[in-house]
């Protein structure tokens, strides 16, 4: 298979060829022995569940973490050295886009083309109006009408992609000797609508029709059945496959990324769903979102999951009016807000708690004691005939940080002075305290150590045995299959899919996710009976 | 193992912490004693002292004023030339124009108010920095003063006023220290045992976390500014009392001092919070030092030299407090 692909492809020594690449973090194997080969000309993907290995490759490849001893990194037919020296991705020629794309919005197309040269190069007397000539050869040679005057935050999200995607092919031009080179492209269609995503294939075939390697690293199949030649699926840090992307169909895509195993055993879930109705939402419309309409139940913990880009992670922004919504209702014990109208006080008047993912910059203030972060929520409750009595204020932080297994458990301390786990627990007791009606929380173990995670787990179900609806959105299929009751499935802004009972495990999650582009909305009216 | 920090009254006594809190406390009395043991006729003299206490308190109201929007996140570059329109209305309506000195001090208060107003709208309603738009405010109302006042300094004023400032003394110091002890105090109470207060402080560190916790953050900024006019027209008004005249320049003067207590005063009592006694120390401190000096025979440019000197140091010590991290007053 791999032998007859070979021989479409001109010119003999692959551009990428990276063997035996393993990474260790602490005691867990993330890479064990994978290899990847791109050839000149190919676009080639790269899949896997988070946690797959995906990123920890690609980072080594940039030069962010130091592989294994025993790595061997081969391009064009020669040894190149491991770990990566400092700027030795670029010398090599190596380009990467990221999905934030590194352009400066404020400047224009221009100027970003020219950016790295001008932090690393003094040049006095810049011609500005050749820059743009050679901006707009370079555009034309790829069929791209771009203004290389506009500023980049007038230009549509597509346009903005392509100027990365062109500035990291031109680098990687200059680096190297004639049509060599190699270009990783890190999830850059999430957030592109349809006829975007197509533009930019155009341009990445016409980039690799120059003798170029890609990598395009992305969750979705569609995609890379369409636009690469190959794939190459990690899973749990080993080497699932590499296989001619043709030749595979969706479902094939899913049992190489979710793989065939059985999946761990977990207490059934019961259905809570005969319960009262803590919060229903009704046609929701905002940014990324669609018409979503759901309801969740006294005690119920329901997941909101999909690929990036789904629109799940604003669901909860939205209901608190942390975002503003276009249109839709909520009802929570009895109040009925629009969503188009209110704001986060009416929200947490209404008992809803939200726990933002940006935890110093949304949810908690890192220069200010955890006292102080703790407490606000609740001051009312603190007022004696003097004003705030400080030491009752500090005895409640303390015995919350007690309760939530805080360390160190010092509320004159600020937030800023916790690891990221224990500044959530602090974050979840702030909110847990008030005992709301429903609680949101979005991404609420990012960056959270195991240990941490399993104690916020805890305090989230003791708090939905008390009754508290729970939202959770997520993209860690693991931690959602381990708390919630329920998952809905979210693409293109749409609830597609909704997993109860014993499907909420998190092969079902995961593979619910990657079929979730080609499956149609459900009704807001199927789900809400 | 972690058994003598997880009992609660175990801790021992921080005190690195109280240290950096009385560093500037001990400071003022070691300048006040190197002073005394140089000159100490002169400076100890109780004539000196209460002068010193009275004479500054018109600053230690500034500051108390500026520390409102500081510790919402804003500044306000327009509290001098706020004061010096409270005083120039108070000697126009009530010397020239014959206006009753109770109603002239409302007017006074009430022009405090607007300015906070439009202060308050540029900044919250077309979201310009506060630095630029009370820039701009200050230098026009400094335009009003010359204006009203026709550039030249009014007198006149009913003495009234002055014996209720100035002349009026209590252990031999005059009434108007009582009244900035009395704004401290208020102050303190406000910033550290209200959820005001508490509200405050959040929507001046976190503007995102105030606002998902449910504080209307506009609002609060809305009132800050207003408050800080209010009081800087008062301030203007206890000037008069002080002086016994308005004249249309001399309380600009007190801008860079204002700024230089309340971020020295950041550093001391409730370190790397603007704090109401913070600030009080800082002035004195600032006057002791200036006083000292002068009476040393040291030339007046040493005015300039202290309040610029300490304005930079202080921000600079409030950084080391902060542990460097960049400062955001956006």
């Amino acid at each position: 298979m791999s032998e007859a692909f070979r021989r479409r492809h001109r010119g003999d020594a692959p551009v990428l060829d990276v063997r035996h690449l393993s990474k260790r973090f602490g005691n867990q194997l993330v890479l064990d022995d994978v290899g990847l080969e791109v050839l000149p000309g190919e676009v080639h993907g790269l899949l896997g569940q988070n946690g797959s290995g995906k990123s920890t490759l690609i980072k080594i490849l940039a030069g962010f973490h130091d592989p294994e001893p025993g790595a061997e990194l081969v391009m064009y037919g020669e040894a190149a050295r491991l770990p990566m020296p400092a700027g030795g991705a670029r010398a090599l020629g190596i380009a990467f886009v990221h999905q934030h794309l590194a352009l400066i919005p404020s400047l224009t197309v221009v100027e970003n083309l020219r950016l790295n040269d001008l932090a690393t190069q003094n040049r006095v007397a810049i011609n500005w109006r050749r820059e743009a000539e050679k901006a707009r050869a370079t555009f034309a040679r790829f069929d791209l009408a771009i203004d290389p005057r506009a500023r980049i935050q007038d230009l549509p999200q597509v346009e903005r992609a392509l100027v990365a995607i062109v500035r990291a092919f031109e680098e990687v031009k200059d680096a190297t000797a004639g049509g060599r080179g190699l270009l990783i492209l890190d999830e850059p269609t999430p957030f592109l609508p349809k006829a975007g995503v197509e533009q930019l294939f155009l341009l990445v075939k016409s980039i690799a029709a120059d003798g170029a390697g890609v990598i395009f690293v992305s969750h979705d199949i569609d995609e890379i059945r369409e636009i690469t030649d190959r794939a190459t699926i990690l899973r749990d840090g080993k080497l699932a496959g590499t296989v001619v992307s043709k030749d595979v169909d969706h479902d094939g895509f899913i049992e190489l990324i979710v793989g065939r195993k059985v999946s761990l055993f977990q207490s059934a879930k019961p259905d809570l769903t005969a319960r009262p109705v803590a919060a229903r939402v009704a046609s929701l419309s905002g940014p990324m979102v669609e018409d979503v309409g759901f309801a969740v139940h006294e005690g119920e913990i329901v997941g909101l999951t999909g690929l990036i880009g789904s629109g799940a992670d604003r669901v909860p922004s939205l209901l608190y009016a942390a975002q503003r919504a276009r249109a839709g209702t909520f009802s929570v014990g009895g109040t009925t807000l629009d969503l188009a109208t209110i704001l986060p006080e009416h929200a947490m008047a209404a008992g809803i708690a939200f726990l933002p993912a940006d935890r110093l910059g949304a949810a908690g203030v890192g220069s200010l004691s955890i006292t102080d972060n703790i407490s606000l929520p609740v001051l009312s409750d603190f007022m004696g005939a003097f004003g705030l009595s400080w030491p009752r204020l500090t005895e409640r932080a303390r015995s919350l940080g007690r309760d939530y297994e805080v360390r160190p458990n010092r509320p004159e301390l600020n937030l800023s002075a916790l690891s990221g786990g224990n500044a959530q627990k602090v974050l979840l007791a702030k909110w847990l305290q008030t005992e709301p009606t429903l609680l949101m929380l979005d991404e609420p173990t990012q960056g959270v150590d195991v240990g941490a995670r399993q104690t916020l787990f805890a305090a989230l179900n003791g708090a939905a045995s008390k009754g508290t609806a729970i939202l959770v959105a997520s993209t860690d299929a693991e931690q959602l299959a381990q708390i919630c009751h329920r998952v809905l499935v979210f693409a293109g802004g749409r609830i597609v899919d909704i997993l109860s009972g014993d499907a909420v495990t998190k092969d079902r999650i995961t593979e619910a996710c990657l079929k979730s582009t080609t499956l149609t909305a459900l009704h807001p009216r199927e789900e809400a009976a | 193992m972690s058994e003598a920090t997880a009992t609660p009254g175990a801790a021992p006594i921080n005190w690195k912490r109280h240290a950096e809190a009385y560093a500037l406390v001990f400071a003022l009395v070691v300048l006040f004693c190197v002073f005394g043991a140089l000159k100490p006729v002169a400076f100890l003299s109780w004539a000196n002292i209460s002068t010193m206490l009275g004479s500054q308190s018109v600053l230690v109201f500034l500051t108390l004023a500026l520390i409102i929007p500081l510790t919402a996140g804003d500044f306000d570059l327009s509290i001098a030339a706020t004061l010096t329109l409270g005083a120039m209305m108070v000697a126009v309506l009530n010397a020239q124009m014959g206006v009753p000195l109770p109603v002239a001090m409302v007017c006074a208060i009430g022009a405090g108010a607007v300015i906070g107003m439009v202060n308050a709208w540029f900044v919250l309603y077309f979201r310009i920095h506060s630095l630029i738009v009370t820039l701009g405010t200050g230098t026009f109302i400094n335009g009003i003063v010359l204006w009203i006042s026709g550039s030249s300094t009014i007198s006149g004023i009913d003495p009234v006023l002055v014996t209720y400032v100035v002349v009026t003394r209590v252990f031999g110091i005059p009434l108007v220290f009582y009244y900035a002890l009395t704004l401290a105090i208020v102050l303190w109470y406000v910033f550290g045992y209200t959820s005001l207060g508490r509200r405050l402080l959040f929507v001046g560190r976190g503007r995102e976390v105030a606002r998902l916790s449910g504080i209307r953050v506009d609002r609060v900024r809305f009132f800050c500014f207003i408050a800080s006019g209010m009081i800087s027209a008062t301030t203007g008004i206890l000037y008069v009392g002080t002086i016994g005249a308005a004249d249309p320049n001399s309380g600009n003067t007190f801008l860079l001092p204002a700024f230089a207590a309340a971020f020295l005063g950041a550093t001391a009592i409730n370190p790397g919070r603007f704090n109401a006694f913070g600030s009080l120390i800082a002035v004195y401190f600032l006057v002791i030092g200036i006083t000292g000096l002068s009476m040393l025979g040291i030339q007046t440019y040493v005015q300039n030299l202290f309040y610029g000197g300490a304005l930079v140091t202080a921000v600079a010590l409030s950084q080391l407090v902060r542990k460097r991290e960049a400062q955001d007053f956006s």
